[in-house]
Order: structure tokens, then sequence, then C-alpha cells
């Protein structure tokens, strides 16, 4: 089936969102809002060196502090622990190294930030003031700055006992490659440098945690993506029963990829409590987010096109050194994912990229929001904005020559997935989006406004980039649905909600099947003792998977009560409906019963039958197996002016075409592409997390590390189309990253078009207006005017 | 270290408050964890991101700047206050219906912010409504909507008050 808004009454709509009545009037409930009766209060003590040897830790003048309840350093707490380190890395052949990250550093610190020891005591200020009073006395080692220069030979290590910075390598290929290079007509290479820096969502990291001597059970609230991950290492790191430890996500205030890793606080505060016999708080604040919470960095692509005289696509080849940080704090996921990205819109018919991925002595690299596909496409789209203009092709042609064409879906790639699955593009019509962004933004008519802004000294310029997302990472998301004794629907999920409208998304569909009143569906989403399984927030898949699932479970729960109240009102199933809080007989609504009540006759009496022979209770549990992603496309256009005196971009206009199947809720969708695309020209213009040459983090506080404000957002006309997949029955794709995906790549390719005058190529993002100052050549400019 | 105890009445939507806090205690550590009012969120304390505007004496301040003792004798409100008697204000109302929040959290912060604006310049231009806002962070709406919503109640009121 596909949801349309033709035929159903909440899916498809954009109905009132249930998480907004408790936001608005201030009263969510966030970590740090979470205050059990004798809290006590965490501090961290992180080490001020990349890199260095720890002699000694000296905590006695801390722990005799008033108000200290105690100082716990990895020794302390070591012999509580399974394992003093977190073995959290995703499966993959391709590591070089083990650098599972310890929970305490003991015996050296490999960046700035690392936690070394802890401190509980009974105020913030306290603990704080005393982690000051701790003294560690530190050997420096030589740091590893830079990840290209971290591979040379000779090269210090990043961490003392190795024997190289190599964390991983590995390759991606299929086809002849070398072989149609080597008669290819035309080649175009580029060496090009791309910086992401972290996801700062508005509310840092946090946790508490509460042992409970009455129920024997340790409950942790923290503000992480992935509730079930946490329970099952802290069940596993605390050597605990599974029923010993409840994990909650409460409102947690933005994820955007980093609150799904597992981090020490979890554990560290977790064990605090359950050593003190108190509940123990601990909530990040901006400058430990910086240099204690995971990031994305920097990557360098050197990458050649090959194209026959028509601009058409014969092989890509290329390799690519990606930053890891010091520790695996989640895989190699970001680089497969840059590199997967980066033929996925077009039709490439041999590819190889080699990657390594390369230890420094910085924050550990997960995903942020795009998870690397914004940097293949970026390295895809500089290439097809090079090729175009060797060749004398217009931008956009040569992009429609190459698109994977809409009749050729499904299309199988020879790519594969990191699972090892096959990528097959399932749906779409990638040219026509294409079409539909270029009229949106007056692609034919641009050459006039930059000759006309030209004639004025201005320089405008333009520039387009396609992507193609998988999205809906399987292989599945747990979802119950139960209709109580009291008529209430009950939704219980392994989903995690990080403000991308999960509740809202739970209840329509369920509500859908069940009456249509969306105040009677309660969503409990993150909550391990709720939901026996669950995956979590990443890869925009929850409203694929969980979506697919709450829709299968809810549809089997209604059938249950269409039977069951049928023999109650002796009326045939198919003139029954569910309106509100009952069953009622189509047009006669004087004749039902209600859900309370059916869900009580199937409730149990002892002795007995159940009515309707179909088994006691009115409940489903689902978990949909999905294990193919649906992929999901766009085209951004950007339109720019530049500022050649002081390098300032201004984005004019930026017209977003996408296609992510049926829309389950039209201005959720349109409000998560603004975010990715906010956060898409915060990665072109702005968002540099920098460091010095000895590993030093410069840019830690958000004066220093610019996001997007509401002066820097252009006018964004974002345009639709709708081609269901097959994959789900919803026919959804996902969209929680999609609009980060192509924008630096076409406000890059739009700077370098405004530019042209001047000669200046884009190699890199983000672009500081110090940075196209030093592009621009005065010369050039001279002449030009 | 162990700053003298400070004793004083804080005023937040026009209710006492008796608290009894360190000088070094900021104004929004005193609302959030001395007089239990917990919509007031901090997303960097240092004075950057506005999460935790509120209003003194109709000013916007960022509460993780002041020194809850700079408040002693000022009228504060927080986003607890504007909801009159229960009910939605125009402003909340229109936060909710232009999606202009995701995770919310820094949605008091913005309807603080936005009350201002509404109270001081209730027709003010786009551009500077657009000024304003850019004195707050928000991670996940990409600001569009916050402004929409900012100018719907705007609206409203103005028609309201016409007739
Ligand atoms: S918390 Fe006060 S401005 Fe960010
Ligand atoms: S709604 Fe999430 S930070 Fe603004």
């Amino acid at each position: 089936m596909t949801a349309t808004p033709a035929t159903t009454r909440l899916v498809g709509r954009d109905v009132p969102r249930v998480e907004d009545a408790a936001l608005i009037r201030g009263r969510g409930r966030f970590v740090d809002d979470i205050a059990p009766p004798g809290l006590l209060h965490a501090a961290f003590l992180r080490s001020p060196h990349a890199h260095a040897a720890i002699a000694r830790i000296d905590a006695e003048a801390a722990r005799a502090l008033p108000g200290v309840h105690a100082v716990f350093t990895l020794a302390d707490l070591a012999p509580y622990l399974t394992d003093t380190r977190l073995v959290v890395a995703l499966p993959s052949p391709a590591y070089r190294q083990e650098l599972h990250r310890p929970v305490l550093a003991q015996t050296e610190v490999v960046h700035v930030g690392e936690a070394v020891a802890v401190v509980v005591a009974e105020s913030r200020h306290l603990a704080e003031d005393a982690a000051a009073l701790v003294e560690v006395e530190y050997d420096p080692l030589p740091p590893v700055a830079d990840c290209v220069a971290a591979l040379e030979a000779g090269a210090p290590t990043a961490h003392r006992d190795a024997s190289s910075n190599l964390a991983a390598e590995l390759v991606l290929e299929y086809g002849a490659v070398d072989a149609v290079f080597a008669t290819a007509p035309h080649r175009f290479a580029e060496r090009l440098s791309v910086h992401r820096g972290g996801s700062h969502s508005i509310e840092c990291r946090g946790v508490v945690a509460r042992p409970d001597p009455l129920e024997d059970r340790l409950t942790v609230w923290s503000s992480t993506q992935t509730p079930h991950t946490a329970h099952r290492l802290l069940c596993d790191l605390l050597g605990l029963e599974e029923r010993a430890i409840r994990v909650i996500t409460p409102d947690v205030g933005g994820g955007f990829g980093p609150k799904l890793i597992f981090y020490p606080e979890e554990v560290v505060v977790a064990l605090a409590a359950r050593l003190l016999g108190r509940p123990v708080k601990w909530i990040e604040d901006r400058s430990e987010h910086f240099v204690a919470t995971t990031q994305e960095r920097d990557q360098s692509w050197d990458v050649e096109l090959a194209t026959d005289n028509e601009g058409r696509i014969l092989g890509l080849r290329g390799t690519l050194v990606h930053d890891h940080g010091a520790w695996t704090a989640r895989g190699v996921n970001i680089p497969q994912g840059a590199v997967s990205a980066m033929p996925l819109a077009y039709v490439v018919p041999t590819f190889r990229m080699a990657m390594k991925v390369a230890v420094t002595n910085k924050v550990p690299t997960t995903p942020v929001r795009g998870a690397g596909q914004p940097q293949g496409v970026f390295a895809m789209e500089r290439l097809l904005d090079k090729a175009a203009r060797g060749l004398g092709i217009d931008r956009a042609e040569i992009r429609r020559r190459n698109l994977v064409p809409g009749e050729r879906m499904p299309y199988a790639t020879p790519l594969k997935t990191r699972g090892g699955m096959q990528v097959v593009l399932d749906s779409g019509d990638y040219p026509r989006c294409q079409s539909m962004a270029l009229e949106g933004a007056d692609w034919a008519g641009f050459p006039e406004r930059q000759r006309a802004a030209r004639a004025q000294g201005r320089y405008l310029g333009i520039g387009i980039a396609n992507y193609v997302e998988g999205t809906g990472r399987g292989p599945f998301e747990h979802v119950s649905v139960r209709i109580e004794p009291s008529g209430r629907i009950v939704v219980a999920t392994g989903a995690a909600a990080m403000g991308q409208s999960t509740h809202t998304m739970l209840a329509q569909l369920v509500a859908e099947q069940l009456g249509g009143d969306m105040s009677r569906v309660q969503v409990i989403a993150g909550d391990t003792a709720a939901a026996p399984m669950g995956i979590g927030g990443s890869n925009s898949r929850q409203a694929v998977l969980a979506g697919s699932s709450a829709h299968v479970a809810a549809t089997r729960v209604r059938e249950k009560v269409l039977h069951v109240a049928a023999t109650m009102l002796e009326a045939a199933e198919g003139d029954l409906e569910i309106e509100g809080d009952a069953v009622q007989v189509k047009g006669v609504p004087e004749m039902k019963v209600t859900l309370a009540a059916v869900a009580r006759a199937v409730a149990g009496t002892p002795g007995f039958a159940i009515p309707g022979g179909r088994g006691p209770g009115l409940g489903a549990s689902e978990e949909v197996v999905i294990d193919a992603m649906a992929y999901a496309n766009g085209t951004a256009v950007a339109e720019v002016e530049v500022d050649a005196e002081t390098g300032g971009v201004t984005i004019n206009n930026l017209v977003f075409a996408h296609d992510c199947g049926n829309a389950l809720h039209p201005r959720i969708v349109d409000g998560q592409l603004m975010g990715g695309i906010a956060h898409g020209i915060g990665n072109a213009l702005f968002e540099h997390m920098r460091y010095d040459e000895e590993a030093q983090p410069t840019s830690t506080t958000l004066a220093d590390y610019l996001l997007v404000t509401a002066t820097e957002m252009p006018p964004v006309r974002i345009l639709h189309m709708h081609s269901p997949t097959p994959l789900n029955p919803l026919g959804i794709k996902g969209v929680g990253e999609a609009g980060v995906i192509p924008v630096p790549a076409a406000i890059a390719s739009a700077i370098e078009d405004a530019l042209s005058p001047f000669g200046v190529r884009i190699a890199q993002v983000p672009l500081s207006p110090v940075d196209l100052l030093a592009l621009i050549d005065p010369q050039a400019s001279g002449s030009a005017a | 270290m162990s700053d003298a105890m400070h004793d004083f009445t804080l005023t937040v939507n026009g209710q006492a408050y008796a608290i009894r806090v360190e000088a070094r205690r900021t104004l929004a550590d005193a609302l959030r964890e001395d007089c239990g009012l917990t919509g007031t969120h901090l997303g960097c304390e240092h004075g950057v991101c506005g999460a935790c505007t509120v209003l003194m004496d109709g000013q916007p301040v960022r509460a993780c700047l002041l020194f809850a003792v700079q408040a002693e004798g000022r009228a504060i409100r927080t986003v607890e206050g504007l909801a009159e008697g229960g009910a939605l204000n125009p402003l909340q109302r229109a936060f909710a219906e232009n999606h202009a929040l995701q995770c919310g959290y820094c949605t008091p912060g913005f309807l603080m912010l936005g009350t201002a604006i509404l109270e001081t310049d209730p027709s003010i231009s786009d551009e500077a409504l657009v000024e304003a806002l850019s004195s707050n962070l928000c991670r996940c709406t990409g600001y569009a909507n916050i402004a929409r919503a900012i100018r719907a109640a705007a609206d409203a009121m103005s028609t309201e008050g016409a007739t």
C-alpha cells in the first residue's frame, strides 16, 4: 500500500506534533532536568595534552576537600569492571590495529580532553574545584596533528607503543578501472581537502544514574540516540544481568550523530552511582563538547575521473586519507560512507577508491549528520565541474548525461554496503529531479544575471550538486502496539527520539489504523524497560524501520479489534469501523462498542472462553526486517555573490529538489531538510574545528566555532518528487540527513563560478573569507575589471 | 571557593522565590536548581547560544552570564510564565503551528526573545526580525519557521488587538 492523503486521515498530513505541548511550555524533560533526591554531581578531569605519558596521579588533596564524595581513576574502577576498554567498533576486515578506548586513561593520554579521573561531589562547582586539585604528572610525547603527515614514514606514532598510525585500510572497487584510464580520451584529477566539524546539538551530552535498592536496579538516563546499545554495554561492563539496568533516553536536545556513540562518561557515572549508592549526574558543558564528543574533521582526497568526448563517465579512481582521531569509537564507516556516496547518483562503469584511515592525537571521529556522504558528494561534484570546464559542456548537462536514468530503476550498482549487500537503487527519476531544481533556480537565465552583475562589478555564481543517499539502514526496529483496558493505546519502540518528531510519526501511523485520534496514543521511545530490543537513531532510519513496524503492528491490532468487536456487536467485520474510542457499525454510530470494552473482553476471565477465538489481548509486536536500504535523491542549486574585496559570501538563493518517496508529514520533512541545509551551509562556509600543530584544539567556544545563525540563512525553496520505494509498506525513504549532503558541494561550485574571472579553483571546504581572499589573485582581478 | 551564602528573593513570573546561593551562582542555575524552573536551558554557558534567554525587566538577557544576585529586585520572566492561566499564548501557539521547534531545546530561549520582540516592536520589519533572531542558535530548524512563527504571532496579536 502507499499512504496518500487522499485515502488517509492522518498519514501524509501536517497534523500537530505531539511533542510540542510540553516543549513550548518549558515542561520538556531533558537529562539535566532530572534531579532525584540525594543527587551528587560529577566532573571529569581531562587531559590538557594531545599526547603524554601519565607518570603519576595524586588525588589526595581533591579527596580531602569538604563535600567531595569520591575521586576515581581507572585503578579505582577496574576491580568493578569486566573490561577497562569500550569495545564498540563495528565489524570490518579493514582494521590494522585495535584501538578500543579506555574507560579512563591510565598510562597515556592521546588527545586533549581525554578523561583521566572523575570527581563526585555535592555540587558541580565543588566537583570542578576538586578536579583542579588532582595532580597529574605528565611526560609529554610527540603529538600527531595531521592525518596525512601521520602516515608518512618516520612520523611519530599517536600511541607510543604502536608501530604505525594506520588504523585501517580498505579498497572499494569494481571493473577494470586502470585499463579504462589507460585508454580514456579525457582524464581530470583533483586534490581536495574536506573538513567537517562537530554536530553541536544545542544540548550537550549528559548522564544521570540512580541506584534503586528497593528494586535492586540501576536506572540510567542518558542523552543517547542508542539506549539499547548503552544498556547492553553497561550490562557487559558492569557484569550485571539485563534486568538490573534500565536505560532511558529522556527528551534529547538534538543528536546529529555523535550521541549514537557509547561514551566513557556513561559507564563511569553509572559505576560511580553504584559504588556510592547515590544518584550521580554529569552534564557536559560546551567546552567539553568540543574536546570529548566525537566529530568528523579532516579528509584528504586525490581523485581522478575518466570520460569520453561527450563527458560520459568511463571510470573513477583515487585515494582518500581520513582522520580517525585517537580511538575507534565507531568504525571505518565515515570514509566508507564517503566513498560509497561518490558514484551513487551516476552511471560509473569502473571504480576504485583506496582509503587509509590515520590515527591522530585528536578526538575520535564518528558520523555527524550526513556521515561522510557530503564529502564523497563534494569530491564527485568537484570532478564533474572540472570535466565540464575541460570539455566545454554546461555543468548541469554533463550531470544529466551521467545520472542514472529513471527508466533503469531498479538499478543494481556494482557497489556493496558495509554489510556486504549489493546496492540497488530502488526508485526515483534523478534527471527529472535535477530538471526541477534547474527550473526552480532559473539556471537557464543565470548567465544573463551574472553578466548584468559583472557589469556593476559584482561577482555572482551558480552551482549544482546531486546526491543519492542510502536511508533506513536495517535490519529492523522494534515496535509494539497495545490497547489497554482503559482503551488507551500504548506504543513502545526501540527507536529513540532526538528532535525528529519520532513520537508524532508513530502516533500518526498507529492512530491512522486505530480510530484516528492521536491524543489516545501514548508513545514510549527510548526506554529499555518498555521495549525488549532496539537499534535506535542513526542513518535516517527511524521513520523507515520503526514506521514500518508500527504500521504493520497497528494493522494487526486493528484486524483483531474488528474481529472481536464483530462478535460482540453480532455484525460483519466488513461493516465495522474504528472511530475515536469505539468500534461502530458504519453509518450507525449508535451501534458501537468501546475499545476499552473490546480490550476488557479479551483480557480473560477465569473459566470463560475468550470471545473472537483469536487469543487474549489486543497487542502486536513487530520487527519488520528490511535489509536493503531505500535510496533517496536530490539536487541542490545555490546562487551566491562573492565580495572580491572581503571574501564574504552571500547565498542569494538555494533550491533543493528531492525525492524521499511518500512523505508521512510534509511539514516535518521540510523541517528536517531545512535543518540539514543550515548545517550544510555551516560546513561550506563557517564550521571549522581547528587544531594547531601540537594537536591543541583552538576553536573551543561557539564564538570561535561558528554555527549558522538566522542572518546567514538564504531564501530556500524545497521542491518535492514522490517516488515511493517498494522496499517498505509505507513507500518512504529517510530524510534526516539529506539536507546537508549536497549543499557544501553546490556552494563550492557556485563560488568557483562567481570567481571564474580570477581563475579561482575551489578544492576545499569550509571556505572562510580569509581562505577566499587567498585564492583570489589580485593581478587577475585588476585585468578582469 | 567557600563563598559566603547570599539570602535574597528572586521574582520570577510574578512569584517570589526565597533562595540562598553562593555569589558565583548564575541566574540560570538559580532558576533551574533553586527555583525548580527547568524550562530555561543551557547550551554553552558562555553567552553565545541564547538557549538561556530570559527577560529581566522586559529586556532579553543571557541567564548564564548573570549572577543570580544581580537579579535581586528585578522582574524575571521565563518560558514557564508564558501560558496565561494554562492556555498557550499566541506566540506559543504560533511556534507549534509553524513547526518552529524540533528538539525544542533552543525553544524557551527563542520564545523569550520573541516575546521581547513582540512587546517592544510588534511591527518589526522582516530584516530586523532576522537580525534580532541571529542572537540565538538553533541546530534543528534552519530558523525560517522561527521567524515565520514570530511574524504570525505579531499578526494574530494585532488583529486580536484591532477587534
Ligand atoms: S547558555 Fe547562555 S548563551 Fe548559551
Ligand atoms: S529545535 Fe533543536 S536546537 Fe532548536
